[in-house]
């Protein structure tokens, strides 16, 4: 029995050998935490799960400004030197509002996760291409301080920081965004601002006009609208590539766009040209699928898509205001935290109320 | 319609490091480590002291009452001490040390020829049987539910859903026959009229061997499942095959089901049929770090760094050793702590994959941790009441029902730390009782 017993013991502990002087390293190296003399390095502890997903804040961002890339470079391609500058000034003023404020703050400088630089992007996007260069500055600058960093930065605000932008700058140089700096309808014998002023003047009666010709303008080539309208038909691309790097939920802006389309259709008017103008599809695919402003839960996301779509209608119908979308979207930010709270999914297991 | 549960994710598998490897049986150590709390519940009363020698299968440690479980001992040989010991989780428990020196003096439960149910049920607990799926809970418990509550359908769980685990798989490919056996015996015990074997669809040659071996006769039907995690949560489980839903607070039985690990049904099996204590258990040890990845027959009680030098031992660049899945498991900092009831596995990771200070950012309200909870909770919320301390609010919007998987952490972009906020929220909310 005590022969077995060595002999058991003598092949264990040979077993045991090679591998436990790399737990003792491991252990040692361990103890001296900045010593790594023995090569082997100090296990990590750290409470689980111990394996993560590969995406990152900074890769979503990235992703949705790629998405709006092709609408950047048609507008570059057609309007050359006025849509660099917008551009240029309105990430600048975002890029410098952000990291200013956070100095000042005395908080960690976080350009780098492109979050700044995407609402730079979609504010200048929501401008008519020839705008004077400090219009697009403040404009950049004021989304990021008033409509982000003043609530506290990333994740903290209640509004959509591009379009809390473009309030501000069309509150304050009207001028500047309307009838100077559109190109004028011209078609047959229609004048009038915009396209949908032509409609509007349609609808009441005033004149008469075919509104399927602005069709292949507002999908190839509009340029009545901002900078982000000038294709419909880039916008349906940027959908498809935020859909399929699964960054957005599908649920908004179908309910967005389905929504004005069944409602303009039923108050018997052209729904395909309500929906193809104005920014609804840019609002829908890229302002009302904001994260942080916009509802979390999937039933959230309908609802609000919803209410955008029904505000949106209401306002081209019977207000006086060219801004539909942008007022829609931030009256439904407004709501968000609300419908977050009365949409939260039935808990796994809870019993439905009778 | 696939049988599954909403939500979950799908973090990658790396099963082909083990999953093809056979059970092994280890040489036993020279030394074990039993702690007297490795299962839900009381911890054991030791009932041994230092220069007591023991038989294997010996009981050494005995129950506290209902919810607790026996421990036997292993291996015949002498205590060397009763005292605290370090363990996985980073505390030190008391735990009954044994010098080893051998198997051959041992000691079985009396098993009759044809046992009835109350056998079974007496059986099981004599033997210290607890879950083998990682939770520990003591089984007979299970067997005994309350007569309100009878239990018509028993669930083996075969699905193995966290990453590089493999020890199941192996199980059911190479005994499917006395888990069968154990799912009949655990069957009778609840008087149930119905059986199924819920199985990951990443594993189709433990499907077709458990198949070879449920007959339709005994209602036993085998269930592949659509691989995804969690979906061997208990609860998940029975939700993706019956439909049901386990109330939240409440238990399987409420719905009239038992759920059991396939190693915990072979358990049974042994106990029953040969009068094996719960003495040893199969796991895994693998990982990108881990020199040869496979599965193993080990005693309870057996130190990790005993099992790891047996197992080839790990790389250079090993940096996070975790005791279980890689999901839920436990880091540790030492290896030399007991493999217990509850350990189903050694994952070793390289530091290619391990990030020492992992820094968080702010929540986006991307929604990703909303569409993938599978208890259908908002953990971005439950996160920052926890980090925040306000206990109640999470308390309002389900915070126990959480299951603690780890999908939300695992997706989140932000890399927020949500299981940590949320394990300290239910620690205050535990404390304000």
């Amino acid at each position: 029995m005590a022969e077995d017993k060595e002999e058991r013991t003598e092949k264990t502990e040979s077993a045991q050998a090679p591998a436990e002087s790399q737990a003792d390293a491991a252990r040692s190296s361990e103890a001296a935490a900045d010593k790594d003399a023995s090569g082997a390095r100090p296990l990590v502890v750290s409470p689980p799960p111990h394996l993560k997903a590969p995406d990152t804040t900074s890769k979503i961002m990235l992703t949705v400004v790629a998405a709006l890339a092709p609408i950047m470079v048609y507008d570059i391609y057609l309007f050359k030197g006025a849509a660099i500058s917008t551009f240029f000034w309105s990430i600048f003023g975002a890029l410098l509002a952000e990291a200013g404020i956070q100095r000042l703050r005395r908080q960690r400088i976080t350009l780098y996760d492109g979050s700044a630089l995407l609402t730079g992007i979609l504010f200048a996007m929501v401008l008519p291409p020839k705008v004077p260069f400090w219009l697009s500055f403040i404009g950049g600058f004021v989304a990021i301080a008033l409509g982000k960093q003043i609530y506290g930065g990333l994740g903290h605000n209640i509004f959509n920081p591009a379009l809390v932008g473009r309030v501000f700058v069309l509150i304050s140089w009207a001028k500047h965004l309307t009838s100077d700096w559109y190109e004028k309808v011209s078609v047959d014998t229609i004048s009038g601002a915009t396209p949908l002023f032509v409609a509007k003047q349609l609808y009441q009666g005033t004149i008469s006009a075919d509104l399927t010709k602005f069709y292949s303008t507002a999908l190839f080539r509009n340029p009545y609208g901002s900078m982000g309208e000038v294709s419909a038909l880039l916008i349906i691309l940027g959908l498809v590539i935020l859909l399929a790097f699964r960054i957005i939920d599908w649920r908004t802006p179908a309910a967005y766009i389905g929504s004005v389309f069944v409602l303009t259709w039923w108050a018997g008017r052209d729904a395909i040209f309500y929906t193809l103008s104005g920014g609804v599809l840019f609002g829908a695919v890229f302002m009302a699928t904001d994260y942080v402003t916009s509802p979390i839960t999937k039933k959230g996301k309908v609802i609000f898509g919803l209410g955008c779509g029904f505000l949106t209608f209401l306002m081209r119908l019977y207000a006086s205001t060219p801004e539909a979308v942008a007022y829609a979207i931030l009256f439904m930010n407004a709501l968000t935290p609300l419908i977050d709270t009365y949409t939260r999914p039935r808990v796994f297991g809870a019993v439905k109320n009778a | 319609m696939q049988r599954t549960f909403a939500g979950g994710v799908h973090p990658p598998e790396f099963k082909e490091l083990a999953h093809d490897k056979p059970i092994t049986r280890v040489e036993y150590p020279s030394r074990v480590v039993l702690p007297l709390a490795q299962h839900a519940g009381a911890p054991a009363k030791p009932l041994v002291q230092a220069k007591d020698r023991v038989r294997r299968g010996q009981r050494i440690g005995e129950a506290a009452g209902f919810v607790s479980a026996h421990i036997h001992s292993p291996v015949t040989g002498t205590v060397i001490a009763v005292k605290p010991h370090r363990t996985a989780v980073g505390a030190r428990a008391l735990s009954i040390i044994i010098d080893v020196e051998g198997l051959d003096d041992e000691e079985r439960l009396e098993t009759p020829e044809n046992p009835t149910p109350e056998d079974i049920r007496r059986i099981v607990q004599e033997a210290g049987i607890v879950g083998l799926g990682g939770a520990a809970f003591p089984t007979h418990v299970k067997l005994s539910p309350p007569e309100e509550n009878p239990i018509d359908t028993v669930i083996l769980n075969g699905c193995e859903c966290e990453p590089y685990l493999t020890l199941d798989h192996r199980l059911m490919v190479e005994r499917p026959a006395r888990i069968i056996e154990g799912l009949l015996l655990l069957k009778e015990a609840v008087g149930a009229k119905r059986a199924f074997v819920g199985i990951e669809d990443n594993k189709p040659d433990a499907i077709a061997a458990m198949r070879a071996h449920a007959s339709a006769a005994d209602s036993i039907e085998v269930v592949a499942l659509p691989t995804k995690y969690p979906q061997g949560s208990e609860k998940h489980l029975i939700k993706a095959i019956l439909g049901r839903e386990v109330p939240s607070g409440g238990l399987p039985f409420h719905v009239g089901v038992l759920v059991q690990n396939v190693q915990t049904a072979l358990a049974v099996a042994r106990a029953v049929r040969e009068g094996m204590p719960l003495i040893e258990r199969v796991v895994t040890v693998s990982g990108q770090a881990a020199v040869s990845p496979g599965n193993f027959e080990v005693p309870i009680g057996m130190l990790g760094s005993d099992l790891v030098a047996q197992a080839g031992g790990f790389t250079n660049d090993v940096a996070k050793v975790i005791f279980g899945g890689p999901m839920t498991g436990f880091a540790v900092g030492d290896l030399a702590v007991p493999i217990t009831k509850g350990t189903s596995g050694i994952v070793a990771l390289p530091a290619s994959m391990v990030d020492p200070f992992p820094e968080e950012d702010i929540c986006i309200r991307c929604g990703r941790c909303v569409d993938v909870c599978p208890a259908r909770l908002t953990p971005n919320e439950l996160g920052t009441y926890g980090r925040l301390g306000m206990t109640e609010k999470a308390l309002g919007i389900g915070l126990f029902d959480c299951i603690e998987c780890g999908s939300c952490a695992y997706i989140c972009p932000a890399h927020r730390n949500l299981i940590q906020y949320i394990r300290l929220a239910k620690a205050r909310a535990r404390e304000m009782k």
